[in-house]
């Protein structure tokens, strides 16, 4: 009991926003904030920024800084949407998952084989996935309807839904069956239709590429610590020139690494066209794949961790996207948890940082007070500002790998 | 003996622009095009007198954009910012400068120091996130980017939009004439031509500047050690967290005058559709000169070049995107063998170093 208690008052970062969200839904205006609908939302959009959160892991692991993937997940956009239009979804998919493993490889063979640095080549990347993409789209949908040089036209198809019988009401054969979550979701028991809801996003109208994604999580997890591959792959992260004396193939580990990577990137960007917009758009990816890179950094280089962070930033996100005014709602969230950290730090007699919190909780409780939504513009950048925030509350005890980003030539100690 | 370890590095470039055209030449044979037609027809519209304007007009802002990168570059700080940066602060120049009317100098010079003290505002706080809270700055100026456009969009359709205009988009007011940059055509007499910015004058002052800066000066020698050896720098005294935050602000300095040579030049005003996208061209423009004044310019002018001769090709069935497929094979292939032509001279240099020891 009192380790729960010991961890709950040290995750307090983590667990006052939640609760205080959670007190804040309460109000009628603000449900959105907790309805399956939101979370079902942040479910979808948390896929890609977890996909490619997961492909940084892999490359990261093996000591490959990767700012390459937002132009990997450019290229599964469209292989993704080319190979949904030729072929259809399952295949887009898979062509998606090729397209950015390719530029996976192309980022392994400029970082091991050349050793140049890891984030001058991860930022050519990014400039020649766009430079591709743009050009291939024009090449290959010229003269089809719908298309354009920024856009392609639909794909074929769709990826099934599926929805739990019994637990969130999907059927069996003909039948349907009893909806439990969204009964108690609909009953409005504090916390308790919340939590209903919460699951209740994860388990109705999912795509069966969401479950292949999540699946991937713990599929991660026993690949990089329950295999001997897996070992390899973090030893060459940790101390190359150490797993090299032992046999090691040091950069045949590392090109796995990226290029596993750049294929998850491109995963993740099929997944924006096949289950999202069903199209491919320039600009689509949005930063996701740099989102992702945070959500690696704030999971501290863990797949549940990386699944927690995304799912942060799917659900800011989701409420972006779906209810302006419960974002509006977060104004106040963020007020009372700033009043915290004052008295928090006040009694830590660390002064300057209280006043600080005060004053900027003194602000935002006055934004809420004088408004009744966020222009559309401020809720555009939710994500993003929420990226920052977070990563400066949780930088600090991140393990990074040993060798990270140090470029690695056989027979050099390093 | 160093004479021919700089003949050597130039090749770097050379061997990227030849396999760069190969590569592109490949795919315009792909898909059943003439690639020598192609290039015949881009250097041909590429150097007409109107064509070489444009083209160092372009050149311009990718040259400041690309020293305002390479500042951060040669202390071994990726500032990606730069996007957002020069965005911020050429709005906020446009606002302010659209206010007042006084002498042609002074009120250019008030506009510019507008521009760069909020854009160099914008990147203090990647340098800030990056000291205090250890997030990368790759990631911090990304992020920043986003969230600058954001407060751009909000802006300009609330506080900086012009009052009583007809006009349906948001955009700031004009600027009054004092406010505008003559132009250089006087000067070259090419008056049957279009305008050459007159901010070519400053571009080439910020080439002179960013070379004192960093060759010239203790700050620049601070940068360049950190860049080349951090550990060293750390004992020969130099306190790394400060430079973070001095190299980010130098950096969003330069990067405040990207925006200008386009504001004064041309546009004028802040619109919606108001070149974007330059912050990142600069980029490869950094990567490929080298981080060096003179082979920045080259860069700038190679690309600008491009970016110019390339709008010939639609009309030739050509898609014109290909010149985006050049400039980056361009940079890619120009990073890798950068390194290779680099750790070639290293071993050149140790091999005659024992040469002379066993002497």
């Amino acid at each position: 009991m009192k380790k729960i208690f010991k961890t709950l008052s040290n995750r307090y970062i983590v667990f006052m926003p939640v609760l205080l969200v959670l007190v804040v839904a309460q109000v009628e205006t603000y449900s959105q904030l907790t309805t399956s609908g939101t979370f079902g939302a942040a479910v979808r959009l948390a896929i890609p920024i977890l996909l490619a959160g997961l492909g940084g892991l892999y490359s990261e692991k093996t000591g490959v800084v990767n700012i390459g993937l937002e132009g990997m997940m450019i290229m599964g956009t469209w292989f993704g949407a080319w190979g949904g239009y030729t072929f259809g979804a399952w295949q887009g998919v898979f062509i998606g998952m090729l397209g950015g493993a390719l530029f996976g490889l192309i980022h392994a063979i400029a970082t091991v084989s050349f050793q140049v640095d890891h984030i001058v080549s991860g930022v050519a990347i990014n400039i020649l996935a766009a430079g591709v993409a743009r050009f291939l789209n024009v090449i290959a949908f010229k003269d089809v309807q719908y298309a354009s040089s920024t856009a392609s036209p639909r794909i074929q198809g769709d990826i099934e839904i599926f929805t739990m019988p019994f637990l969130a009401g999907g059927k069996i054969g003909e039948s349907e069956t009893f909806n439990l979550l969204g009964t108690i979701e609909n009953l409005d028991i504090f916390l308790l239709s919340d939590i209903s809801a919460f699951f209740l996003g994860f388990l109705s109208n999912i795509s069966y590429l969401t479950l292949f994604a999540l699946a991937l999580v713990p599929v991660s997890v026993l690949v990089l610590w329950f295999t001997p591959l897996g070992l390899q792959m973090r030893s060459v992260g940790e101390y190359p020139a150490g797993s090299e004396s032992l046999g090691v193939n040091v950069y045949l580990m590392k090109y796995i690494g990226v290029t596993i990577s750049g294929a998850l990137a491109g995963l993740a960007g099929s997944y924006l066209v096949v289950a999202g917009t069903g199209t491919y758009l320039e600009g689509q990816t949005g930063g996701r794949g740099f989102i992702g890179l945070a959500s690696m950094l704030f999971g501290n280089y863990k797949p549940f961790g990386v699944l927690m962070g995304s799912g942060l930033f799917g659900f800011a996100d989701a409420l972006q996207l779906r209810s302006p005014q419960a974002v509006h709602g977060l104004l106040i969230v963020i007020s009372i948890f700033l009043l915290i950290l004052t008295f928090k730090t006040f009694f830590e007699k660390k002064y300057k940082v209280s006043i600080l919190s005060f004053l900027f909780s003194a602000a935002f409780l006055l934004w809420f007070m004088n408004s009744t939504s966020i222009p559309n513009q401020f809720v555009y950048f939710t994500p993003h500002i929420t990226t920052l925030i977070v990563l400066s509350f949780a930088n600090q005890r991140i393990k990074l790998p040993e060798k990270i980003g140090v470029p690695y030539k056989k027979g050099e100690i390093n | 003996m160093k004479m021919r370890f700089r003949v050597i590095s130039l090749s770097a470039p050379i061997i990227a622009l030849t396999i760069s055209f190969g590569l592109s030449s490949l795919i315009l044979l792909v898909i059943g095009k003439d690639p020598y037609e192609t290039f015949r027809i881009m250097f041909e519209y590429g150097s007409t007198g109107k064509s070489i304007v444009s083209i160092i007009n372009r050149s311009i802002p990718l040259y400041i954009s690309a020293i305002a990168v390479a500042v951060g570059f040669k202390m071994g700080l990726f500032n990606i910012g730069v996007e957002g940066q020069y965005l911020m602060g050429t709005l906020v120049a446009a606002y302010i400068g659209a206010q007042f009317s006084i002498v042609t100098p002074i009120h250019i010079l008030f506009i510019i120091i507008v521009a760069v003290v909020v854009s160099s505002m914008w990147a203090a706080i990647a340098g800030y996130l990056k000291v205090e809270k250890g997030i990368h700055e790759v990631i911090s100026t990304i992020m920043l980017n986003y969230i600058g456009t954001g407060l751009i969009a909000y802006s300009l359709t609330t506080l900086f939009d012009e009052p009583n205009s007809n006009y349906d988009l948001p955009r700031t007011a004009e600027l009054p004439e004092t406010g505008k940059m003559p132009s250089l055509n006087k000067f070259f007499n090419i008056e049957d031509l279009q305008d050459l910015h007159g901010f070519l004058a400053v571009a080439i002052l910020v080439g002179i500047l960013y070379y004192w800066l960093v060759w010239k000066t203790t700050l620049g020698f601070d940068l360049r050690i950190t860049g080349s050896n951090p550990i060293a720098a750390k004992f020969s005294g130099i306190n790394p967290k400060r430079l973070v935050v001095i190299a980010m602000i130098v950096s969003g300095a330069f990067a405040g005058l990207v925006g200008l040579a386009p504001l004064l030049g041309y546009f004028h005003r802040y619109t919606i559709d108001f070149p974007t996208g330059l912050g990142f061209a600069g980029i490869g423009v950094a990567l490929l000169g080298r981080n060096h004044p003179f082979g920045m310019a080259v860069g700038a002018l190679l690309f600008a070049f491009l970016q110019r001769s390339a709008q010939i090709l639609d009309l030739n069935d050509v898609p014109k995107e290909i010149e985006k497929m050049m400039q980056a094979f361009i940079l890619l292939i120009v990073v890798v063998f950068y390194e290779v032509i680099r750790r070639f001279i290293v071993k050149q240099q140790i091999k005659d170093a024992s040469k002379r020891t066993d002497e």
